[in-house]
């Protein structure tokens, strides 16, 4: 490997001996971990279709792809972007701040909730559009 | 990681070196991707609050199912798989240039910047197209008046609420005056006829609507084209700008200037941000398309 001196900022190279494989088989479990995410949003396609969606099973599946999309995420950060290559201290200051998200989407889609059962509640006209929409549903949608 | 039996003999923070092992505007480049991913974050939190709190949203398998030149044919998440895997393909393609330009390889970078900017005009290309279709298409929904009428999808209509019963289409139609009547006379298409819908009368016009079996359907949440459109063309948005910066780093490996500075560092950092765009795009996809 040529020696470049790419800036007096760094100390050693990380070795990038590992060919071009590393990338083709990361390419190939995002690829596969992506084939497995349309057959699930399939299969949820196919539960909403029938006549008693189990509502529980698509949750389940829903929370798969959650999963299944974060170990996606992991690989193009870590692989691609050569984050596992970087220095430990770099690394946890990207992700220790990153760590926000996690109260920050269990608090604003508790909120979401919320924001709608309280409104099942108190306000009438919602209330009856809940009412009417699962019948005419079961009727009409095909297309 | 063979970086880690190197870490534990250096003093990484006694001086005279960068704690980071880093070039400043590589580690810049993460803090702002960094901050990005915090503003696509807080669109993506916005949408998913606002879906939680309607009882009723659009079901992506309904609206996001053609493709294109295959007329009316019904094929859920086929097209946004397309564009997921173009996208994930120029993902690879930009860590082969990168790879290559560890190499000093000037040649392979060329070669694999040229596909990555391929790659970012084909998907694109896909969203222009996903975007002229929901914003031409013909859907005909129940309006808060109490008439039917032909709606698109824009930040404005949101015509994706839950299927209307045949007595209510039938309902709506007494209801509806005789120019929206016309426009959705002239969505149908009834075999080779043709017809004057502006010069029938509302009779006329209702027996025809009712032969062809009309599917309406209530209006959706009006928040859902904005969001939609908002957030993927926020994200259509970060992959132009990628492409851009592409080009400009295929011209300058091609004119020779990384030759001449002894490093290709540049292509990493426009990877970093390709490869970004890409990892927004698994959350885009996660949200809009397929939960």
């Amino acid at each position: 490997m040529s020696a470049h001196v790419s800036s007096p900022e760094i100390t050693f190279h990380a070795e990038h001996t590992g060919g071009t494989k590393k990338i083709w088989r990361t390419f190939w479990l995002l690829s596969a971990l992506t084939i497995v995410e349309l057959v699930l949003g399939l299969l949820i396609y196919n539960i909403h279709k029938g006549e008693n969606p189990n509502q529980t099973l698509v949750l389940a599946f829903k929370g798969m792809v959650c999963i299944l999309t974060l170990a996606k995420a992991y690989y193009i950060v870590s692989i691609f972007m050569h984050l596992g290559d970087e220095v430990r201290n770099l690394i946890m200051t990207i992700i220790v701040p990153l760590c926000l998200f996690i109260w920050f989407i269990a608090a604003f889609l508790w909120d979401g909730d919320s924001w709608k059962n309280l409104r099942n509640r108190y306000n009438r006209t919602e209330v009856k559009i809940e009412h009417v929409a699962p019948a005419a549903k079961e009727k009409g949608v095909k297309d | 990681m063979s970086t880690a039996a190197v870490q534990q003999g250096t003093k990484w923070w006694s001086g005279g070196k960068s704690p980071f092992n880093a070039s400043y505007g590589k580690v810049m480049m993460w803090y702002f991707l960094m901050s990005d991913a915090f503003t696509f974050g807080a669109f993506l939190i916005s949408y998913g609050t606002i879906r939680f709190s309607v009882n009723d949203w659009a079901d992506p398998n309904h609206v996001f199912n053609s493709f294109p030149f295959a007329g009316h044919a019904n094929l859920p998440l086929a097209f946004v798989s397309l564009m997921t895997f173009i996208l994930i393909a120029s993902s690879v393609t930009m860590v082969l240039a990168v790879h290559e330009g560890h190499n000093m390889n000037r040649k392979g970078v060329e070669k694999y910047m040229l596909l990555t900017i391929v790659g970012g005009i084909a998907f694109l290309s896909c969203q222009a197209w996903e975007w002229t279709h929901l914003l031409t298409g013909e859907h005909v929904a129940l309006l808060n008046d109490g008439t039917l009428s032909v709606l698109p999808t824009t930040v404005k209509a949101n015509p994706w609420g839950a299927a209307l019963s045949h007595e209510a289409v039938a309902a709506a139609l007494q209801n509806t005056p005789q120019s929206q009547l016309a426009s959705i006379a002239a969505t149908l298409h009834h075999g080779t006829e043709v017809h004057n819908v502006a010069a029938m009368s509302n009779a006329e016009l209702i027996k025809f609507i009712e032969s062809a079996d009309l599917h309406a359907s209530q209006t959706g949440p009006i928040a859902f084209g904005g969001y939609f459109f908002g957030i993927t063309g926020f994200h259509g948005f970060h992959v132009f700008s990628g492409v851009i910066i592409n080009i400009v780093m295929y011209l300058k490996t091609k004119l020779g200037h990384f030759d001449q500075r002894g490093h290709y560092e540049m292509i990493e950092k426009a990877g970093l941000y390709w490869h970004f765009v890409d990892l927004v795009w698994v959350f885009v996809f996660l949200c809009f398309y397929l939960i």
